[in-house]
C-alpha cells in the first residue's frame, strides 16, 4: 500500500497566528486515518488544505506521491478528494438521486438527465457499502444519517478515493454511529482512504487504524490505534495529565423545584415538537436529558425561558416551586431564581464585541450591586471580574478591554457558567451542552463547578447530546424522543449503571432511537 | 494593524483619496486645485465671518449625525433624519409665533426647543413603530417618512401659515430667537453661528455617556450587536428599537432648532437643504460614535460651506462630489480591513 497524502512542513498563519505550524505527516492508502485534537488545535485548517480550500503559507503537498497545488476545492475533487461536511451540503427540496447528480450531471443544457441510470448506481452502491437510502426520496423527508449517507453516496459518484469527514458522529444516534463505522470500515477494505476528524476519544480507538493528535497547530504524535489508550490521546491533546471523568459523590435531593407538567408545543407550522413531556427537577440533584438532537430539546429549553416564537403557546404546566413560569419573559423568569446556559454560546448567551468583564455582566446587568448613577460600578465589577477568572482560571489578558471573540471556546463557555452559576438567589439552573465545543482541560473545571452548584442544592436540568456528560454528571436521567420523556432511570439504576458506562450507554441509546 | 488603529486609519485614509480625486476632477475642469482649496481656506477658517458660518454647518451636522447615530447602533439605519429636520423646524416655527410676546426669553426658547425636539422624535418613532409593530424596514419607513414630511410642511405652508406674496410663516417672536455669538461676544462677524454651537458638542458628550456609560447604552449597544442574545439576556429590543429612534430624532429637531431659531427665524420652504442627508455621511465617516461625529461633522461643514465660497471658480457640486466620495470609499475601505483582518 502506498501513501495517499504526504504533508510535508505545512505552515499556515493568518497574520501573526500560526494555525498550523511545521506539519509532516503521511497518511496511507486504505487505512482509516484520524485526527484528533482540541478546538484551535488546527484540525480543519489542515483539511481545508487538503482539500483546497485555504493554500499553506509554507510546505507541500503530494497527493498518490505526486505534489499537489489546489487553489479550489474543484480541483481537489478532480484530483479524488471528497469531504463530508459537519453541515451537510443538500438541497432540501431535491430528491436524493438529484442531490447526488447536482454538479456533475452528465448531460448538456437541455438533455434530459440520466435519472434512471443514476438510480440504478445508487442502489449498487447502497448494497455495496452498506448505505441503504430510497434513491427518489425527497431530502427534506430524510433522517439526519440517511442524509450523511447521501453525501458518503455523492462522494463515490464523484470517484473520490480520499475521503475526509468532518465530525462525522455529532448529529448521530448511538446506532448510527455504528452504522456509520461499518460503513467506513467497508470503504477502507475497497482500498478508500479516510481521514477521520473528531474530538471523541471512544470513537477513534473504535474505528481508526492510525491516529494523529494535534496540538497548538503541531502534531503531537502519530500512533497506530491499536497501541493507546484514551488516557493517553487525552493527556497528548492537553500537554498534562487530566481527569477524564470528575467525581460525583452522592447528592442528597430536596423538595421539588421545578414541576413540568403534560407540556405540549406546536410550531407555527404545526409540527409536534413537545408532546406531554412530563418531568420534574428536585433541589440538589442533576436531572439528565438524553437524547438524539431535534427531539424537542430546544423547544423544552425556550419554552422553560419564556422564548418561544410569536404566535406560538404552550400547553400544560410549568411551574417553579409552585409559581407558574408561562407567559413570563426572560427577565421576569431570572427575577424568579432561574439561570440558563443556551445551547448556542456564540449567538444566545454572549456578547462577542463585549470585553470580558461585559460579557460576566451581560445577563445580570438589572442587579442592584453592580449599579452605580445611571451606569455600573467598576469596583465591584472590577472585583468580580478577576474573582471570577481566579475561580474559574479564565484564560485572559485584558479583562476589561478584551473582547470575548478572542478567547477560546473554552474560556468563552467557562466565562457563561462563571455568570450564570454565581447568580445571587437561583434555585434552577438550566444547562444546555455546557461543554460544546470545550477543551477537554476546561470540561473538567466546568463539571466540577456543576457538582459544586448542586451540593449547594440548586436544582439542575442538563440537556446534552454527550451521553458520557449526562452519565457522569446526572442523579437522575430522562431519555427524550420525538418530544416526550419516554423513559426515566432513577437515582439508584443511575448510580449503580455509571460503573459499566459502555454498557449504560447502549442501554439509553435504545430509548432515544 | 490593530481595530484601534484601523478605526482612525480609515477614515483619514478615505478622506485623503477623496481630496486627491476631487483635485483630478477640478484638474480636468480646468482650474488650479491648489489655488481653489486656498481660496476655500481663505473664504471659511481664513475669516471670522467664514469660520461662522462653519461653526453654524458644523453644529447642525453633529446634532444630524446623532440622529443617524444612535439608531446605527441598533441596527437601524435612519435615512429620515431629513424630515425629523423638518418636522421639528415648523413645530419650533409655529410654536415661536403663537407664544405671547410678553414669554421671557428662557421659556421661549425652551418651549420652541422642546416642539422641535418632540416633532423630531415623534417623526422618528413613528418609524420605529412601524418596525416594531408590523415589521416594515426602517429604510423604507423613514423615506417614506421624508416624502410624507415634505408633503405635509409644505402644504401647511403655502396654504395655511405663509405670510401672503411670501414663501415662509411669520417670524417667532424676539424672545424666541437663540441669540447670535456675534450679537454677545463681538466673534463671528455677523455670520450665522449661535449659541447652538456650544451645546452641541454637550449633546454629543450626553450621547456618548448614554451609550457607553450607562446601563441603558450597555443594553442598546447588545441589542445593535446581537439582537438574539440580547434577548436571552432578558432585554427588550422592541423597546430599544423606539428609544433609540426618539432620541435620534430628539436631536434632529434641536438641529432643525439651531437653524430656525439661531437663524432664520421662520420657515421656509426648503430651508433645510438636505442638510439631513449629509447627516447620513457624518455618521458613516465617524463610525456613528458620538465624539468623533464632531470631528466628522467639521469636515463636511468646511465642505459645505467651503464650497460656495468658490463658487465663482468651480461649481459647489464638486464638493458634493467629494462627500459622497469620501463615504463610498470609508465603507470600501473598512470592508477591505475586514477582509484583511480574516
Amino acid at each position: 500500500m502506498g501513501v495517499a497524502v504526504r504533508l510535508s512542513g505545512i505552515s499556515k498563519r493568518f497574520g501573526n497566528f500560526a494555525a498550523n505550524s511545521n506539519i509532516s505527516l503521511s497518511i496511507e492508502e486504505g487505512s482509516i486515518h484520524a485526527l484528533v485534537g482540541e478546538n484551535g488545535a488546527g484540525k480543519s485548517t489542515l483539511t481545508k488544505i487538503i482539500y483546497g480550500m485555504l493554500q499553506p503559507s509554507e510546505g507541500e503537498v503530494y497527493i498518490q506521491g505526486k505534489p499537489v497545488h489546489f487553489t479550489s476545492p474543484r480541483e481537489a475533487i478532480n484530483a479524488g478528494i471528497g469531504m463530508v461536511h459537519q453541515h451537510f451540503m443538500l438541497i432540501p427540496s431535491l430528491s436524493v438521486a438529484e442531490n447526488i447528480m447536482l454538479g456533475d450531471e452528465h448531460a448538456s443544457l437541455f438533455q434530459r438527465l440520466p435519472l434512471k441510470e443514476i438510480k440504478a448506481r445508487i442502489q449498487k452502491h447502497a448494497l455495496e457499502f452498506g448505505l441503504p437510502v430510497d434513491p427518489e426520496a425527497m431530502v427534506e423527508n430524510l433522517s439526519v444519517g440517511e442524509e450523511q449517507r447521501v453525501e458518503i453516496l455523492k462522494l463515490l459518484f464523484r470517484n473520490a478515493s480520499i475521503m475526509i469527514f468532518d465530525e462525522p458522529t455529532a448529529v448521530l444516534t448511538p446506532s448510527e454511529i455504528e452504522h456509520l463505522f461499518a460503513t467506513l470500515r467497508t470503504l477502507r477494505d475497497n482500498g478508500k482512504t479516510i481521514i477521520l476528524i473528531t474530538h471523541k476519544l471512544d470513537e477513534v480507538l473504535a474505528v481508526a487504524d492510525t491516529i494523529s493528535v494535534m496540538r497548538k497547530g503541531e502534531i503531537a504524535g502519530t500512533i497506530p490505534a491499536k497501541s493507546t489508550t484514551k488516557l493517553e490521546l487525552a493527556q497528548m491533546m492537553v500537554g498534562r495529565s487530566v481527569l477524564l471523568r470528575v467525581k460525583n459523590p452522592p447528592p442528597c435531593p430536596g423538595k421539588t423545584v421545578l414541576d413540568i407538567k403534560d407540556i405540549g408545543f406546536c410550531t407555527t407550522h404545526g409540527e409536534t415538537k413537545l408532546h406531554n413531556l412530563t418531568l420534574k427537577v428536585k433541589a440538589g440533584e442533576i436531572y439528565g436529558i438524553a437524547g438524539v438532537e431535534g427531539n424537542g430539546q430546544s423547544e423544552l429549553l425556550q419554552a422553560l425561558y419564556g422564548l418561544l416564537p410569536a404566535g406560538t403557546s404552550l400547553v400544560g404546566e410549568v411551574k417553579l416551586k409552585g409559581k407558574s413560569l408561562i407567559g413570563k419573559n426572560p427577565a421576569e423568569i431570572t427575577l424568579m431564581g432561574v439561570s440558563l446556559t443556551p445551547e448556542n454560546r456564540l449567538r444566545h448567551a454572549v456578547i462577542l464585541d463585549y470585553p470580558v468583564s461585559g460579557n460576566l455582566l451581560f445577563g445580570r446587568h438589572r442587579e442592584r450591586s453592580f449599579h452605580r448613577g445611571i451606569g455600573f460600578n467598576s469596583d465591584v465589577l472590577n472585583r468580580y471580574t478577576l474573582k471570577m477568572i481566579a475561580e474559574y482560571d479564565i484564560k485572559c489578558t485584558a479583562p476589561a478591554t478584551q473582547p470575548l471573540s478572542s478567547l477560546s471556546g473554552g474560556n468563552q463557555q467557562k466565562i457563561v457558567l462563571a455568570r450564570e452559576l454565581n447568580r445571587p438567589d437561583i434555585s434552577l439552573l438550566i444547562l444546555a451542552q455546557p461543554t460544546r465545543g470545550v477543551d477537554i482541560g476546561a470540561i473538567e473545571t466546568i463539571h466540577n463547578k456543576i457538582i459544586e452548584a448542586r451540593d449547594r442544592g440548586i436544582a439542575i436540568l442538563l440537556v446534552s447530546s454527550e451521553l458520557e456528560e449526562i452519565i457522569a454528571l446526572s442523579t437522575r436521567i430522562g431519555c427524550m424522543y420525538k418530544g416526550a420523556i419516554v423513559h426515566e432511570f432513577t437515582a439508584q439504576e443511575v448510580a449503580l449503571k455509571r460503573n459499566s458506562e459502555h454498557e449504560f450507554k447502549k442501554e439509553i441509546g435504545i430509548h432515544i432511537t | 494593524m490593530n481595530r484601534k488603529t484601523a478605526q482612525i486609519l480609515i477614515p483619514v485614509l478615505s478622506i485623503m483619496s477623496a481630496l486627491v480625486v476631487s483635485m483630478l476632477i477640478i484638474i480636468i475642469a480646468g482650474r488650479d486645485p491648489i489655488m481653489i482649496f486656498e481660496k476655500m481656506l481663505q473664504g471659511t477658517l481664513g475669516s471670522a465671518y467664514g469660520t461662522g458660518q462653519v461653526l453654524f454647518r458644523t453644529t447642525t451636522l453633529i446634532l444630524v449625525g446623532l440622529a443617524v447615530a444612535l439608531p446605527f447602533k441598533v441596527r437601524l439605519f435612519n435615512i429620515g433624519a431629513e424630515g425629523q429636520l423638518q418636522m421639528g423646524a415648523f413645530a419650533a416655527a409655529m410654536t415661536g409665533a403663537m407664544l405671547p410676546p410678553t414669554l421671557p426669553s428662557l421659556s421661549a426658547v425652551s418651549l420652541c426647543v422642546v416642539a422641535a425636539m418632540g416633532a423630531g422624535a415623534c417623526w422618528a418613532i413613528l418609524a420605529g413603530v412601524l418596525k416594531v409593530r408590523f415589521g416594515v424596514n426602517e429604510v423604507i419607513a423613514t423615506i417614506m417618512l421624508n416624502f410624507i414630511a415634505q408633503g405635509i410642511t409644505g402644504y401647511l405652508l403655502t396654504y395655511h401659515f405663509a405670510v401672503p406674496s411670501t414663501v415662509h410663516t411669520t417670524p417667532v417672536i424676539d424672545a424666541a430667537v437663540i441669540p447670535s455669538l456675534h450679537s454677545v461676544t463681538g466673534f463671528f462677524a455677523k455670520s450665522p453661528a449661535n449659541f447652538s454651537a456650544l451645546l452641541s458638542p454637550c449633546v454629543a458628550l450626553l450621547f456618548w455617556v448614554i451609550l457607553f456609560k450607562s446601563r441603558f447604552g450597555f443594553e442598546m449597544r447588545a441589542t445593535g450587536l446581537q439582537p438574539e442574545a440580547a434577548k436571552y439576556g432578558g432585554i427588550n429590543a422592541g423597546m430599544h428599537t423606539l428609544t433609540a429612534m426618539g432620541i435620534g430624532g430628539a436631536a434632529a429637531g434641536l438641529g432643525a432648532a439651531n437653524i430656525l431659531l439661531g437663524y432664520k427665524h421662520y420657515y421656509e420652504a426648503g430651508m433645510t437643504g438636505g442638510i439631513g442627508f449629509t447627516g447620513i455621511a457624518v455618521a458613516l465617516l465617524a463610525g456613528a460614535h458620538p465624539l468623533w461625529i464632531m470631528l466628522s461633522a467639521l469636515f463636511f461643514g468646511l465642505l459645505e460651506y467651503g464650497g460656495l465660497t468658490v463658487n465663482a471658480y468651480i461649481p459647489k457640486d464638486i464638493f458634493m462630489m467629494i462627500e459622497a466620495i469620501t463615504i463610498l470609499l470609508v465603507i470600501s475601505f473598512s470592508a477591505l480591513g475586514k477582509r484583511m483582518h480574516q
